[in-house]
Order: structure tokens, then C-alpha cells, then sequence
């Protein structure tokens, strides 16, 4: 009975490209390529509780691993996916060591210091990394092909999360998350734990990285890596709310296609109406849900259970 | 384990400060880069001159951090639309000029409207979230950001405006070096409102009473202290420091939507420079990043416009892993 839920979701996304057009088949890929984001955020800030706003950094350095790999070295667009996703693993510990020394809000202004800073890093070595114009990969895909892709692999790294989060690993990120003094009094190694934890977290976005590029026509580019892009990974977390994996489809459904409707109100006409419905709806969802779909779906089943209590009390 | 977790994290936690205002290293060191500048500005004339243009620039990232730090102390929150409020108060002041008031009347009236603006959304959109959730009220000002630069760029566009320059194109001659007189005024204007700020907080009761509510929330309203009007004042307080960073920006880069991005990520870095908690801490880190990133980029060939910003992160970084709560922040101990 467990199960039933994730085996609905997987024949609906297996059916569902078949109604749908090329261009929405790309819409329904990249709220996959925001699920494997969010859920690395998710891992990081839910499990652990260290806030992150830079893994939109992440996310480019696997974009770029995945660009470069294709372009200068004709390597299978699939197999680079492994491959950014072992470079973002290290990149992410690499991080997580230093911030070990940090927390709260000095942790998520450092982490969005790389956030700022790495997509100045193709501008300054454009050479290497082709400047404001980018890399591209050697060839483009299809929309079926990324929609195939990237839910397979939202898919598999939801199986990988839910395997790392059910067993020891997740209740040791749980106990660092809920004091890192009893944890560390528990036997729980907090450089350890809270280095591996961002270097997954990382790995995950590296992953979500390369499919954004091959999402944006192959093209790996500085300024679709911005600040904005990490925000937005960080506004999908929060719409999802914290320690449910469930909660993330939400969010990303939320960053990915709400740009999309926002852009087709006809409220103000011009092509600035996007910023303003998004923004508007951003903050009214965050007035409604300050804890996200995670919050709202765990009053629902507090109230559900609530409710049988009282009618197996009445009766 | 979790079990044990649960109860140990569960007890009571309190705050107890183990040390307070500036470390005896910082303090040498904070002289002694006084010292470098000032004997730097005696023996070279392009270096007093990117040292005034560099304290000017640093200015105006200190108020918009001194604005970033003020809601920080009191909400525990830090506000991204913090520049895009800024950047929509200039454009008001904008329209005023339009309308045919003169700068300095449009200025100080942009001021009171700033306030009330930034009251406003204190009490529209974030009072209600407030107590849920840090993130949410994060999330909050994030969209705020969002919506603010689409109603701007709806309203006014998004191509360049112009404003009547507010101190003219005059430059000083001291000896050989050029002063801007755009520079001196810059940096008298931000200095005089984060020192009116100071007196604010320091020597009338509202200021006593808005510290009080940032300290110390439970003690402050049972001594009579309406906590939440305070948290709303300090909004608007915010907005002003924010407006005038605004304005004292529009000279050099003019009139756009994205103005004060750029700013706003260098005002983030001085905020924790200083420590996020304290004021002194955030101008003075505003200061001291404005002269370093003109200092660095007169005399370094590899730091070209492109690592501007991560040159001002990379400071950020170093100052954070050797002293973690920022040069003036205090150390915070909880008790488990």
C-alpha cells in the first residue's frame, strides 16, 4: 500500500507525453529538472538544517561539465550526467568543509556568495569557458528525449534520497538537524554527516545542471545560472516546505510553470505582467502556506486522523 | 538517538553573550588599514583619489547594509527587496522632478514617503507571516523583489532616465588631487543620515523603545512597548537609509530597474563584514569594501570588472572562516 502513490505518479508521467505537445513536453521536463534541484535543497536544508542559497553555483558547474565533456570531447550526452554528478559531489564537500565553521544566516549569505560569484567565472575565463555567448554542446535533443531523461532521472534520485534518508544516514542528518550537541554526544560525526550532506546535495543539482542545458538547446551560459536561478531553486524549497519528498513536486511545479501561466495573464498586457503575477502569487501562496505543501499536507492528515479518532470515539 | 536528540534539543535554550563590541585584533587592524590610507593618500595622487571616490562608493553600500542590518536585528530576517525598495523610491523621486519640484524638496519628501512605504509592507505582507517561519518571511521578500521590479519597469519602463544632478559637476583641487564634488556629497549625505539614525536610537525614547523591541521582544511589550508598531517603524526606518542610498546611486549609474542589484549583493557582503547585528559594524564595512574593490582594481591587472563581485565575496569569505560572526559580531553561545 505504500508504494501505490509512487507507482501512480510513474505510469501518469510514463502516459503522459503522449498528450502532450513538443513544446509542453519541455515545460513537463523542466519541472522534472526543478524536482532533482529542490530535492537536493531539500536534503540539505529539511535533513540537515543548513540553509544554502548557492546551488543555483551548483547547478552551473554541472551545466558546464556536461557542455564541455560534450563539446571539446564527444562524450554521450547521458554519460556526462554521471560524471557532473561525481564533480558536483566533490565541489559540494569541498564547500561543506568550510562551512562547517558557519551557520544560519552566515551560512546562506556565504553560499550565496558562490551563487554570485561563479557565473562571473566564464565572463573572466572566457577562453576556457566561452564568455557571455557560452558553451554548446555538440548536438541538441529532441523534447521527448529530455522528457525521457530527465524524469528518469527525477526518478532515480528520489529512490536514491528516499534509500540515503530511511536508514542510518537520514537519522543521523535528522539528529544534526535537531542539535548538533546531542547528536555529536550520540556518536554522530557533525563534519562528516554535514560534509556528505551538502556534497549530495550538491551532486544533485550538478545533475539538475547538465539537463538545464541540454533543456536550454545545449547551451551552457552565464547569465541563465544567475542569482536568480538559485532563488528560484530556493523559493521552490519553500513552497514545498521541508522533510517531505512529496512536498517538492509542488514546488517544482510552482517555479517551473507558474513564470509560464503568470506570463499569459492578459492583467497588464506587456511582458512585465510575468514579474508582477509571479511576485503577487509568490507572496500570497507564502501568506497561506508558511510552511509549504509539506505543512499543508501534514494538517490535512493531522486533520484527517483527527476526524476518525472522533467518529470511532462517538460511536 | 533521535529519541535522545529530540529530548536533549528540546530543553530550554537561552542566550548568554560571552563578549561584546570589537576585538582587540580587529581594532589594530581596522587602524592600521587606517593608517595604510592615509599615508598611501599623502604619497600618491591617483591613490587619494580612488580612496575618496572608493569611501563615496563605500557609503552608500554602508546605508543600504545599515538598512539590511536595522531589520535584521529586529526580525532575524534578511530582506532582499531591500535594494528594489530603494530602487522604487528613487523612481519616485523621479516623477516628483517630473512634476516640477526641485531636487533637494523632492528628496526630503521621497524620504517620508519611503517610510510610509516601507511600513506598509511591514504590516501588509510580513507581519502575517512573522512568527511562522524564518524562510517564509525570506521567501516573502524575495517575491516582494520580484513584484516591485515588475510594477517598476511596467510604470516607467526599463530604459535609462535622468535626474538633475544633485551636487552638480564641480571638482575640488587639493593640492593635485581631483575631488568629485558628486563624491564629498555622496559621502556627507550617507554619513549624516546614519549619524541622525544614531541620535535617533540613542537619545529619544521611540529609539529606546525600538531597541528594547529588537533585544528583547517578551520584556519590551510587558514594560509597555508596542513591539509590533516598532518592528513596523523599523521598516520604515530601513526604507529612508534604503531611499537615500537610492538617490546618492542615481548619479552614477541613472535611472534603471536593475539599479541596485549589484548594490544590493555589495551591501549584503559589508552587512557581514561588519557582523549583521551591528550597526557600526555594517558602515564601516561599507567603508572598507568600497576602498578595497576601487584600491584593487586601480593597482591589480588580473582584477578586472568581471571579478568586482566575487573579489567583494572572496573578502567576505576569508573574513567569515577566521572570525565566523563577521569583524564587530558577537559570539553567540546557547546553552544546551
Amino acid at each position: 500500500m505504500r508504494f501505490v502513490p509512487a507507482v501512480v505518479a510513474a505510469v501518469a508521467v510514463a502516459l503522459l507525453p503522449f498528450a502532450l505537445s513538443g513544446y509542453h513536453q519541455g515545460l513537463a521536463s523542466s519541472v522534472a529538472i526543478y524536482f532533482v534541484a529542490i530535492l537536493g535543497l531539500n536534503v540539505l536544508t529539511g535533513y540537515t538544517g543548513q540553509i544554502s542559497i548557492g546551488h543555483g553555483a551548483f547547478m552551473a558547474i554541472g551545466g558546464y561539465v556536461t557542455a564541455i565533456m560534450s563539446q571539446a570531447h564527444h562524450t554521450n550526452l547521458i554519460a556526462t550526467l554521471p560524471l557532473s554528478l561525481a564533480i558536483t559531489f566533490v565541489c559540494g564537500v569541498l564547500v561543506g568543509i568550510p562551512a562547517l565553521r558557519l551557520s544560519g544566516v552566515y551560512l546562506a549569505l556565504a553560499t550565496f556568495a558562490l551563487a554570485v560569484s561563479v557565473p562571473q567565472l566564464p565572463l573572466k575565463f572566457s577562453k576556457f569557458l566561452g564568455g557571455s555567448n557560452g558553451l554548446q554542446t555538440d548536438h541538441t535533443v529532441s523534447h521527448l528525449w529530455l522528457y525521457g531523461v530527465s524524469w528518469a532521472c527525477a526518478a532515480i534520485v528520489f529512490v536514491l534520497a528516499w534509500l540515503l534518508l530511511r536508514g542510518r544516514i537520514g537519522r543521523a542528518f535528522r539528529a544534526v538537524r535537531d542539535s548538533e550537541v546531542a547528536a555529536a554526544s550520540s556518536g554522530v560525526s557533525l563534519p562528516i554527516y554535514k560534509t556528505f550532506a551538502f556534497g549530495v546535495s550538491a551532486a544533485f543539482a550538478g545533475v539538475a545542471g547538465s539537463l538545464f542545458v541540454l533543456a536550454t538547446n545545449g547551451f551552457a551560459q552565464p547569465n541563465e545560472f544567475g542569482v536568480l536561478l538559485s532563488l528560484k531553486i530556493l523559493i521552490g524549497a519553500a513552497v514545498a516546505g521541508f522533510g517531505s519528498l512529496w512536498g517538492v513536486l509542488a514546488g517544482a511545479a510552482f517555479v517551473a510553470l507558474l513564470p509560464e501561466i503568470s506570463g499569459s495573464v492578459p492583467l497588464i498586457g506587456a511582458a512585465h505582467g510575468q514579474d508582477v503575477v509571479f511576485g503577487l502569487v509568490l507572496i500570497l501562496v507564502m501568506l497561506a502556506l508558511p510552511n509549504g505543501f509539506a505543512g499543508l499536507v501534514a494538517t490535512v492528515e493531522r486533520g484527517v486522523k483527527g476526524a476518525i479518532k472522533w467518529r470511532a470515539a462517538a460511536s | 538517538m533521535v529519541e535522545l536528540a529530540r529530548r536533549l534539543g528540546g530543553a530550554p535554550k537561552r542566550k548568554s553573550r560571552v563578549s561584546t563590541g570589537i576585538s582587540l585584533p580587529v581594532g589594530l587592524f581596522l587602524l592600521a588599514a587606517a593608517a595604510f590610507l592615509v599615508v598611501g593618500s599623502a604619497v600618491s595622487s591617483i591613490f587619494a583619489q580612488q580612496t575618496v571616490a572608493g569611501l563615496a562608493q563605500g557609503a552608500i553600500f554602508g546605508s543600504l547594509a545599515l538598512a539590511l542590518v536595522l531589520i535584521y536585528r529586529a526580525t532575524e530576517v534578511i530582506n532582499f527587496a531591500q535594494g528594489e525598495m530603494a530602487m522604487a523610491t528613487t523612481y519616485i523621486a523621479y516623477q516628483l522632478t517630473l512634476w516640477g519640484l526641485s531636487y533637494w524638496l523632492a528628496f526630503f519628501l521621497t524620504l517620508g514617503l519611503a517610510f510610509v512605504l516601507g511600513v506598509v509592507v511591514q504590516l501588509l505582507v510580513i507581519r502575517p507571516v512573522q512568527h511562522k517561519s524564518v524562510l517564509a518571511v525570506v521567501i516573502v521578500t524575495i517575491g516582494l523583489f520580484i513584484l516591485i521590479d515588475g510594477l517598476v519597469t511596467w510604470k516607467w519602463g526599463a530604459d535609462l532616465k535622468f535626474m538633475p544632478a544633485p551636487f552638480g559637476n564641480t571638482v575640488y583641487h587639493v593640492g593635485q588631487v581631483a575631488f568629485s564634488r558628486q563624491d564629498v556629497g555622496t559621502l556627507l549625505v550617507s554619513i549624516l543620515s546614519v549619524i541622525l539614525l544614531w541620535l535617533l536610537f540613542q537619545f529619544t525614547k521611540l529609539g529606546l523603545a525600538m531597541r528594547a523591541a529588537a533585544l528583547r521582544p517578551a520584556a519590551a511589550s510587558l514594560v509597555g512597548v508596542r513591539v509590533n508598531w516598532m518592528l513596523a517603524i523599523g521598516w520604515g526606518l530601513a526604507a529612508v537609509l534604503g531611499a537615500v542610498a537610492g538617490l546618492m546611486t542615481e548619479p552614477t549609474v541613472f535611472l534603471q530597474p536593475t539599479m541596485m542589484q549589484a548594490i544590493l549583493l555589495y551591501a549584503f557582503a559589508a552587512a557581514v563584514l561588519g557582523g549583521l547585528e551591528s550597526p557600526a559594524g555594517a558602515v564601516v564595512g561599507g567603508l572598507a569594501l568600497g576602498v578595497f574593490l576601487n584600491l584593487v582594481g586601480q593597482y591589480v591587472g588580473f582584477a578586472t570588472a568581471e571579478l568586482r563581485l566575487p573579489i567583494a565575496f572572496a573578502v567576505l569569505l576569508v573574513v567569515l572562516l577566521l572570525k565566523p560572526t563577521g569583524l564587530f559580531g558577537r559570539r553567540q553561545v546557547r546553552r544546551v
